[in-house]
């Protein structure tokens, strides 16, 4: 059993990696619909 | 969406077998003990990440031809994701290393190219929140990106031009290479779960970057109305 902290480690902090970046996706995606909408909204009033 | 979200729990389900079959499917390594186990997460990370860059480089190239935006979505998608990838392949490198080699790192080619690999990609990404303009940005982000692909034959190389302290190919590496027949087939397929989380988050990084475009052109609509 040596070395098997070690083991989960790798598989813990690389699967960490993919999931943080999956979350900055889905983050960076709603933040910047809401500025989309927002800023076709200012357009439409703006006409 | 939801195919997305389909797509999304059958990765989570494949990157969960591989893990059982890395962990008890697959021997013990009789010199190594467990800690050789990571291989079946290294070495995904690692050629994961290289086919990622080859979709960026194969992006990059098709951008400066044609100069249609959805190359340059692709292209920068592709080298996020190979970042990610590599990153994995970088922090697992060493945790195995620690025991086997008594060190964490060493300037070896292999390890050293891997290294220039990452920082060349996060130079592109970079280089790309310098520059204002789409076009331009693109066009300089896809030179830069054709560039950086250079690394990525020397990465895959280093190993067999040069004495490395990394070990030398198992896979594709000559007649004296070669892998337990059984190590090697759980070794591929750990791979496919990998290929199928690079699909996914490319997927959703390309959405991503569509949708800023459509965000530039309502921006720059706006400012001329």
């Amino acid at each position: 059993m040596k070395n098997l902290n070690s083991v989960f480690a790798a598989y813990l902090i690389a699967w960490g990696i993919f999931f943080a970046y999956f979350v900055s996706v889905g983050i960076r995606a709603a933040t910047l619909r809401k500025d989309l909408e927002r800023l076709k909204n200012s357009l439409q009033r703006n006409k | 969406m939801k195919k997305q979200a389909v797509f999304a729990a059958v990765v989570v389900l494949l990157m969960a077998a591989a893990a059982y079959a890395a962990f008890f499917i697959a021997p013990t390594d009789s010199r190594q003990g467990l800690i050789y186990r990571i291989i079946f997460l290294h070495v995904p990370c690692a050629e994961t990440g290289l086919v990622s860059f080859f979709v960026c480089f194969v992006a990059n190239v098709a951008y400066v031809l044609k100069r249609n935006p959805q190359w340059d979505w692709l292209g920068v998608s592709a080298a996020e994701v190979g970042l990610v990838f590599t990153s994995a392949c970088l922090v697992t490198g060493p945790i195995w290393a620690k025991p086997v080699w008594g060190i964490y790192w060493t300037w070896d080619a292999r390890l050293t190219s891997t290294a220039v690999l990452w920082l060349l990609y996060v130079a592109y990404l970079m280089l790309r929140t310098l520059i204002e303009e789409p076009d331009r940005r693109a066009l300089l982000s896809a030179l830069f990106g054709i560039f950086a692909f250079i690394d990525v034959p020397l990465v895959f190389g280093s190993i067999r031009w040069w004495r490395t302290q990394h070990p030398q190919p198992v896979i594709m590496g000559g007649p004296d290479s070669g892998l337990d027949p059984l190590i090697f087939k759980v070794l591929f397929f750990c791979w496919v779960p990998m290929l199928a989380l690079m699909v996914l988050l490319m997927q959703s990084r390309y959405q991503l970057e569509a949708m800023r475009g459509d965000f530039e052109m309502v921006r720059r609509e706006s400012e001329a109305a």
